[in-house]
């Protein structure tokens, strides 16, 4: 029986008036080229101080006559434009982002500003090794922190964000296979994946094999057997599943596969679920990318930047694309491979047990206790080293170009440095009793939205949730409410939509994903919101299905949109 | 721990709640022996001071107070303040890829903005919401050629990015797409299109080329153009150094232009993130990779911007998709969408025309040195050239550092025929001085006996 | 909406009707009901052969794409181009609404189709109703 007593009943909104949100003016925004008019100015350039130069002369037929129609404005025009736009969104920093698979998490604002310290913000890719060690210091300790999180052995910082992991992740399993003497045919992938993985294996050149979830949404071990044979490259997994699921079978499934010669690669997109808890490395996957804007709190954006890093197993290492970060003293030091004294033997701490009380434990207590190889990031900073142009000073990082079995290269230069800045930032603000606590949270609001909304919405699989929880819309389908429709009333009660009729296993999905940034009152206000709604599909089901109510521009007509395209902004032509 | 909005009592409230024993009561179901017993093996939690403290320390070890002659496909612009002030609003950092259009417009407008600046830019019908940097958007260009042809052969200039055209190889690998390198004349430094034209066949998808190229000369595109058209196949103009544009001809003969966007107001960052993109014709549309914002009208007739052909993408079209992209580089577009309204119409221009007199200044100054000399004279160039020298790169690298200046990067490395060369590059915020000082330490060369 | 008595059709949802030795196709009120707004139609070239049972292109609304089967193995004589500007005429007459016209290779494969009765029947059963 669910309890209610903490869940506050808040007031439907009508079309003006809500329970968590009020309506308030937004400005009204043209398009920057609308505004524009000739001979304003933002910018001011410095005299020069070269003699000038006569580009028409310079270039001859290679001089543009005709500039490109960009806009003219002053700063402050700029400035209001931009803001009035920011304030048309919704965001993490506004509420609750429970958008499933995609991990809306707080991104801590002491990230940006140390993604833009100078000596980091404006080091050019191609400056000598010998000026660079800070920036390398910094992706040699993300990959450490990330190999140990993971339980791989090695790992590459550099593909653009998860898609870009997973085509190089599979990249390295098809060159394995390649040294075995058979790229092999074909890669496995659930019914519930992302989209990402079948588009990854069919550029890498595999046919994809469609794997059908059991009843409880997990991998079907009967037929993953009989679909793994000798052309079976890989199967790709999620796990935890798109429905928020432990696969508890994890290591048949990785049996199964490696008894015929295939591999295991994980899509980390749900690695957020996992940190501190579990490690893939532990329970038998061979390749997994991870999702730093993700799990590692670097910020979305709007759609990006974001970065996938690749970690494997030791037998994949050989394959990794090029570059590879490594340190001078010994050629063979590979530094995206974990070091030996970071392999922790022996469990040297006991958990305090399962009582509630271990909830908490003082960081001093558990940090201190056995695990001396990172008290700190200052200790093993070693005395400064003088910049030495002389030789290359032993310990000194570098890139290895000199792989003979790598993929090659996946992107230029050597990946996204801003964020990797950003996830170290996050690793240490957290600590391990951090990190931790985040996967507990992250869990634990999960399951407290599960429990709070299990009576209210159908719940296609009762499997134990881990950091996400998938319901469909069967009840509120059967009086022509779907899916859709509940996520764009949601907007209306102040909440960003959870993910829409994904994943495709379940029939009108609602895949909700709280992560550990949401406080009890926002949690009991996000429950409130979707009881109420629920209770509005049977009693006024039109103001659902004509949702939202209270924003700048109501539903748009995305078939229009997709009919007759319009890309761009022209101007009017004048006759 | 500071980012997790809950009292020890309210954790324990919600574990009564849903009635569960204990926290790891809902870890029950990883099997036993996987579950990690001991704290993960990363430095102690931090306070916000101590993680600034490190990054700053981090930043000196790089020094800072060098003058750099370094570009090569990522190029020091001065990237105005109000960049950093809006994009760190956090409507823009922290919201998601805009999927709900009602409450995601502002991302949509700017991005339908980028759209239109870069289709007016390079001369193009359309262009997408961005790709990850120019390398893979190179890449995705040439797959998307593929798609429109029908073919699978591919022609590549040896003067795109080596970088870039090793990404082309990692991603043509597995597409059986076999890709025919063409020379550089070695006069010009542009595209040999004797070879080129003797390369293209029936066969080509796509013809692809770098404008400015890696040598930062600007190849003859009509000429190009003409023989890749004249077999059917695409021409793909890759764009390196995009304020290039505010002073050359856009490549309006190309059919597909990839573009890294960097150089408008985002940082060099060690490589990333970068922003790539691709333009096209507007015939190519539909095997576009990558987002993109359509204009339409809502329920009550008003303007606004939704995502549109997505059933191009992976999460509609799965394994027949254009693409397996879905992350892309929007934030990174919004910097380059205010750094171009920054400058303007008119200030996109006068950036350029800085840009070409520091490094026709530059160019004059380096080759005097004795010893020194310019390659690839018979072309006209933007704001890098290549500098012969009788002194090794190293050596000169070296002297070079010794007075605080980074210099030109070595070609050996790529182009192995081109042992003394080094490839400079003079953007506007490079000095006189820092010029007139690199010409001196040049000067001040080791004569060979 | 009826489903013509003259017709051949798919499992798959696509409708044939012949005259002599020339086949027009479409969808079916069925189909273009399951896709929701057509928003694009996806067509062969005039020339290319087009197979009994495989995919000749794809019709899409503005969150699914469905790949189109041929029913017939031949020859594409021509396409309908009026859907490049008006692919909504699909939504408003599947029926009337062709796609593309073959040279049958084989008329006999017409015989292995269901005939108007028979694809009632079968979307009754795919709907469950």
């Amino acid at each position: 029986m669910t309890n209610d007593t903490t869940i506050p009943q808040i007031p439907a909104p009508g079309p003006c008036t809500t329970g968590k949100v009020r309506p308030h003016q937004t400005q009204n925004e043209a398009l920057l080229f609308e505004k524009s008019s000739p001979g304003k100015r933002a910018y001011k350039m410095p005299p020069l101080d070269v003699p000038a130069v006569d580009p028409a002369t310079l270039l001859g037929d290679a001089h543009r006559k005709t500039p490109g129609l960009l806009p003219e404005l002053s700063e402050i025009e700029i400035i209001r434009h931009f803001t009035r736009l920011s304030t048309w969104n919704y965001a993490i920093d506004l509420g609750m982002y429970p958008l499933g698979s995609c991990t809306m998490k707080y991104n801590p604002r002491v990230n940006e500003l140390v993604a833009r310290i100078e000596g980091l913000a404006e080091a050019h890719p191609y400056r000598p090794d010998s000026l660079a060690q800070g920036v390398l210091e910094v992706f040699s300790l993300l990959q450490r922190c990330l190999l140990d999180i993971t339980g791989m052995d090695s790992i590459t910082l550099q593909p653009a964000a998860g898609a870009h992991g997973e085509f190089t992740g599979i990249l390295l399993v098809r060159a394995w296979h390649e040294s075995q003497g058979n790229p092999r045919r074909k890669i496995l992938i659930p019914d519930s994946a992302h989209g990402t993985n079948p588009a990854t294996a069919a550029i890498c050149g595999y046919t994809v094999e469609n794997l059908k979830s059991n009843a409880e949404g997990g991998i079907d071990l009967e037929a993953l057997t009989r679909q793994v044979d000798e052309e079976t490259a890989a199967l790709m997994l999620t796990n935890p599943s798109t429905i928020g699921v432990f696969e508890s079978q994890i290591h048949k499934i990785a049996d199964i596969l490696h008894a015929k010669g295939a591999l295991l690669y994980m899509d980390g997109a749900n690695m957020n679920a996992l940190v501190g808890k579990v490690r893939p490395g532990d329970f038998g996957v061979d390749v997994m990318h991870l999702n730093l804007h993700k799990t590692f709190s670097t910020p979305h954006g709007g759609g990006g930047p974001g970065s996938g890093p690749v970690a494997c197993k030791a037998f994949l290492e050989p394959f990794l694309p090029i570059p590879v970060l490594v340190r001078n003293s010994a050629p063979n030091d590979l530094e995206n491979l974990r070091a030996p004294s970071l392999r922790v033997v022996a469990a040297a701490t006991e958990r305090a047990g399962d009582l509630p009380a271990s909830l908490h434990h003082p960081p001093s207590v558990r940090t201190d206790l056995g695990f001396p190889s990172f008290p700190s990031v200052f200790e093993q900073e070693t005395a400064e080293r003088a910049v030495n142009h002389d030789s290359q000073p032993a310990g000194q990082l570098t890139w290895s170009y000199d792989r003979p079995q790598s993929v090659g290269r996946v992107r230029a230069f050597y990946g996204n440095t801003g964020m990797f800045i950003r996830a170290l930032a996050y690793i240490l603000a957290n600590g391990p009793d951090g990190l931790r606590q985040t996967t507990e949270d992250a869990v634990l609001n999960a399951n407290y939205i599960r429990h709070h909304l299990e009576d209210f919405y159908d719940l296609p699989y009762k499997t134990a949730s881990m950091h996400e929880v998938v319901f469909s819309d069967k009840r509120q389908a059967a009086k022509g409410i779907k899916t859709g429709d509940i996520a764009k009333r949601l907007i209306d009660y102040g909440f960003h939509p959870y993910t829409v009729s994904f994943p495709l296993i379940v029939h009108g999905a609602l895949m909700i994903e709280p992560t550990e940034s949401e406080s009890l009152e926002e949690l009991d206000l996000f429950i409130a919101a979707m009881r109420s709604i629920a209770r509005e599909v049977d009693e006024t089901p039109d103001l659902v299905k004509s949702a939202p109510h209270s924003t700048r521009v109501s539903r748009l007509d995305e078939v229009q949109a997709a009919r007759k395209p319009i890309l761009r902004w022209r101007p009017a032509v004048s006759l | 721990m500071r980012y997790l909005p809950k009292s020890p009592a309210e954790r324990l409230t919600m574990l009564a709640d849903i009635g569960a024993a204990s926290i790891d009561s809902l870890f029950a179901v990883i099997p036993a022996e996987y579950r990690l017993n001991r704290d993960l093996d990363v430095p102690r939690q931090h306070a916000e001071s101590e993680i600034i403290d490190y990054f700053r320390l981090a930043g000196r070890k790089n020094a800072t107070n060098y003058a750099s002659f370094l570009g090569a496909g990522a190029y020091r612009h001065y990237r105005p303040v109000i960049i950093d002030s809006l994009v760190q609003r956090g409507e823009f950092l922290t919201s998601y890829t805009p999927y709900q259009a009602e409450i995601t417009q502002g991302t949509l407008q700017a991005i339908f903005e980028f759209q239109t600046m870069i289709a007016e830019l390079t001369g193009m019908d359309v262009a997408n919401a961005s790709m990850y940097d120019g390398s893979t958007g190179a890449a995705e260009a040439v797959m998307m050629a593929v798609r429109v042809t029908g073919r699978h052969q591919a022609v590549v200039a040896a003067t795109v990015h080596p970088e870039y055209r090793e990404v082309l190889a990692t991603y043509a690998k597995h597409q059986g797409l076999p890709t025919t390198l063409v020379a550089y004349h070695p006069d010009t430094g542009r595209v040999d299109l004797a070879a080129l034209e003797a390369a293209v066949t029936n066969e080509t998808a796509a013809v692809l080329v770098q404008s400015p190229n890696f040598f930062g000369i600007i190849e003859d595109i009509p000429a190009i153009a003409s023989i890749a058209h004249a077999q059917g196949a695409l021409l793909i103009v890759s764009v390196a150094e995009a304020v290039s544009l505010g002073v050359v001809r856009p490549p309006v003969e190309a059919d597909i232009v990839s573009m890294e966007a960097q150089s408008f107001g985002v940082a060099l960052s060690y490589g990333g993130p970068f922003c790539g993109v691709i333009a096209a014709k507007e015939q190519f549309l539909r095997q576009m990779p990558g987002r993109l914002v359509g204009q339409t009208v809502d329920s009550n007739g008003y303007r606004g911007f939704v995502l549109t052909l997505s059933t191009r993408e992976q999460h509609i079209r799965r394994e027949k998709a254009t693409s397996n992209i879905c992350t892309n580089q929007a934030l990174v577009a919004l910097m380059a969408t205010i750094f171009l309204t920054v400058y303007g119409k008119e200030g996109i221009r006068e950036l350029a025309e800085h840009n070409l007199a520091k490094a026709a200044y530059a160019a004059q100054a380096l080759s005097a040195a004795p010893g020194a000399g310019l390659l690839f004279t018979g072309a006209p160039r933007f704001h890098e050239f290549v500098l012969e020298t009788q002194e090794t790169p190293a050596s000169l690298s070296q002297r070079l550092l010794d007075d605080k200046i980074v210099g030109g990067v070595a070609l050996s490395r790529w182009y192995p025929e081109l042992p003394n060369a080094t490839l400079w590059c003079a953007t506007e915020v490079v000095t006189r001085e820092q010029i007139d000082t690199a010409a001196k330490v040049l000067s001040a060369a080791p004569v060979e006996a | 909406m009826p489903y013509p008595t003259n017709y051949r059709y798919t499992r798959e949802h696509e409708w044939i009707a012949v005259d002599g030795s020339i086949g027009t196709i479409g969808i079916t009120d069925y189909a273009q009901n399951s896709l929701g707004d057509i928003v694009y139609v996806d067509v062969p070239k005039v020339g290319d052969v087009v197979t009994a049972g495989a995919s000749f292109g794809s019709v899409e609304s503005v969150k699914a794409v469905s790949d189109l089967y041929s029913p017939i193995t031949g020859t594409v004589t021509a396409t309908n181009d009026e859907l490049k500007a008006s692919p909504d005429k699909i939504n408003q007459a599947p029926h009337e609404t062709w796609i593309i016209k073959v040279e049958l290779t084989d008329p006999a494969q017409l015989n292995a189709l269901l005939d108007a009765a028979a694809y009632e029947a079968f979307i009754s059963e795919e709907t469950g109703s």
